[in-house]
């Protein structure tokens, strides 16, 4: 019989592993379409390492490509980052009793996946001790990171040794649609991406990408206000 | 096109701290603090709100053919969206609009 923290480790595991399928096709494509861009292989692991989350890296290499300016770059990419605010709220009631430098190696460490096998964890079993659930946040984590690091690498070399004449392109807009199309399932969800599309094509003559940025806060708050409208109906 | 070497070593290291904060602002330091509920609304949307407007362009004005309308890339676009609308599957969207998009592309 294991004890409990090897055993909750355990089933950290187990609960992100079906993200590896997911994590590792990304993360090849990440190194392909980065080295195609011009990085090398060095440049590409320490984006992949610094950074660690995908849709954000994708997003910061296509407008480094369309010589963005600095600033709309980072905020473009940070902004998409901020849902992990969300991730760092959620988390902070189950691991904040951690030691510092616990939850500040937690803290690179929280990306979609492990936040969602967290999230369903500790729901389902809140009673659990601290270092139970430190243990289990960090075997959700146990599959996935390594995965992701070495999938980069396996991208960059084999970028660097595949000719340019693939149309990829279009490797990161087919890659954005196949993330977001999953979750237009919701009406807000649909409205949010409809002014997204619509205000980036009508503002796409102002400069500097800044009609990208205008677009997705009119965006996020047509999707809030569509949430309480709906939320207002259901509760006539 | 190919990526400005200067940007590249402004971008990624800030980039990295920034996310890196985002990360630790209450895991690390706000602690058991809740967000107020309009924030959590609003936050919930980021990625639904920036993803699509950031490739709405790119998929009616491609930059490789000079900013024309290209039946392969906006047929491929299609595809991906309507698999991944109808089979919640990330990967199998993107093997869809991909095989499209070679379908295509060797055709025409």
């Amino acid at each position: 019989m294991l004890s409990p923290i090897p055993k909750a480790f355990l089933r950290g595991c187990l609960a992100s592993a079906p993200f590896i399928i997911v994590v590792v096709p990304f993360a090849l494509l990440f190194g392909v379409v980065a080295t195609e861009a011009g990085l090398n292989v060095a440049q590409v692991m320490l984006f992949s390492v610094t950074v660690f989350a995908g849709a954000s890296q994708f997003a910061a290499l296509q407008l480094m490509q369309e010589q963005a300016p600095v600033l709309i770059i980072l905020a473009t990419a940070l902004a998409i980052n901020l849902r992990m605010v969300m991730y760092s709220v959620a988390m902070a009631p189950h691991l904040g009793g951690a030691r510092l430098e616990v939850r500040a190696l937690m803290a690179y460490f929280l990306v979609d996946q492990s936040f969602a096998a967290s999230a369903v964890e500790f729901e389902r079993r809140p009673h659990q001790s601290l270092p139970e659930k430190v243990a289990f946040f960090f075997g959700t984590v146990a599959p996935i990171a390594p995965l992701w690091f070495g999938a980069s690498l396996a991208g960059a070399l084999v970028g660097e040794a595949i000719s340019k004449d693939y149309a990829l392109d279009f490797a990161v807009p087919i890659t954005f649609l196949a993330i977001c199309a999953p979750m237009l399932r919701s009406l807000p969800h649909i409205v949010a991406a409809g002014v997204s599309i619509a205000g980036a094509l009508t503002l796409s003559f102002l400069p500097y990408g800044t009609g990208l940025l205008l677009a997705a806060c009119l965006a996020m708050a047509a999707g809030a206000a569509c949430e309480v409208a709906l939320e207002k109906r259901r509760v006539r | 096109m190919i990526v400005d070497q200067a940007t590249y070593w402004i971008v990624v290291p800030l980039l990295g701290l920034g996310t890196y904060l985002i990360r630790f602002s209450f895991l690390g330091m706000l602690g058991n603090r809740p967000l107020p509920p309009m924030m959590t609304r609003a936050l919930r949307y980021t990625a639904v709100a920036i993803l699509p407007g950031l490739v709405a362009p790119a998929v009616l004005w491609p930059a490789v053919t000079g900013g024309a309308t290209d039946a392969p890339r906006l047929a491929a676009a299609l595809v991906t969206l309507a698999v991944g609308i109808l089979t919640r599957s990330v990967i199998g969207a993107i093997l869809a609009g991909g095989a499209t998009l070679y379908t295509l592309l060797w055709w025409l």
